[in-house]
């Protein structure tokens, strides 16, 4: 059960600069405990300590939003390829308010 | 004008404290900017990986269609970055406005900054003819401001 994952670069730092690693898992959540055992830290950029996917990330399964996937439950097969991107968000709104309204 | 010695750097890493950008880029974002004003305006330049030359402009969608907030659209995003990756590209700049404050980065446009290499330059459409243009490295929560160099082909060449 491998699973390629493009990770940007500004969570290169976990991957020993790597740009791709293997995972594996069933779902999101599987793969990203799997990612964290090998790339410590890893987890924390991803996931809120609420458990939920953090805003600053887009995760993307194959060529779909992992929001559309059921999130850290999104299922996944051998050969799948996931995708992490940074957000990319800001704007002169306060950031409360901006959380809000992402309000993934 | 500061006279600091440059240091020289790694030649994988930005360590430039100059954007230097093309005016027709330039005008081009600022025209993005005017269009959506009151809306904030956002969209990246590409240039080839290592260059820190932003060559190919896109302007994105703002997804929050706000005068006080923009995010890309999360598949519209997954397709340019695909396509810079293709095309041996990154994102040189990040551009956004701001359309009733000054050109430069909120702690929101702070704390969402999560590309280290790129430069995040801000354009002010407040006043009606004229904007201010600024550019800012964003690299853990810490805002740098930098000069633009705008070349001018007709000029410089």
């Amino acid at each position: 059960m491998a699973i390629e994952v493009r990770v940007p670069t500004i969570l290169r730092s976990y991957t020993g600069g790597a740009k791709i690693v293997e995972g594996a898992g069933e779902t999101l959540s599987a793969l990203i405990d799997d990612l964290d055992a090998k790339h410590n830290g890893f987890k924390g950029r991803l996931i809120t300590p609420e458990g939920g996917l953090h805003k600053f990330v887009n995760i993307y399964v194959n060529d779909e939003d992992v929001r559309f996937l059921g999130a850290l439950e999104a299922k996944l097969s051998d050969g799948d390829s996931v995708t992490i991107l940074p957000a990319v968000a800001g704007g002169a709104l306060g950031f409360a308010a901006a959380a809000a309204i992402l309000g993934r | 004008m500061s006279t600091a010695t440059s240091v020289p750097g790694k030649s994988h890493g930005n360590v430039n404290d100059v954007l230097t950008i093309d005016s027709a880029i330039v005008d081009a974002i600022v025209a993005h900017a005017r269009r959506d004003h009151p809306d904030e305006a956002c969209g990246v330049v590409a240039g080839p990986i290592g260059s820190d030359l932003p060559t190919r402009l896109i302007p994105m969608d703002n997804a929050a269609r706000s005068m006080t907030f923009y995010e890309f659209d999360s598949m519209e995003q997954l397709r340019v970055w695909r396509e810079m990756d293709d095309n041996d590209e990154e994102p040189v700049v990040i551009y956004h406005s701001h359309t009733a404050t000054e050109a430069y980065p909120s702690r929101t446009d702070i704390s969402f900054a999560g590309e280290p290499g790129a430069h995040y330059v801000l354009v002010s459409t407040r006043e009606p003819d004229s904007e201010e243009i600024r550019s800012f490295r964003i690299v853990d929560g810490v805002v740098t401001e930098e000069e633009i160099n705008i070349a001018d082909a007709t000029v410089d060449a």
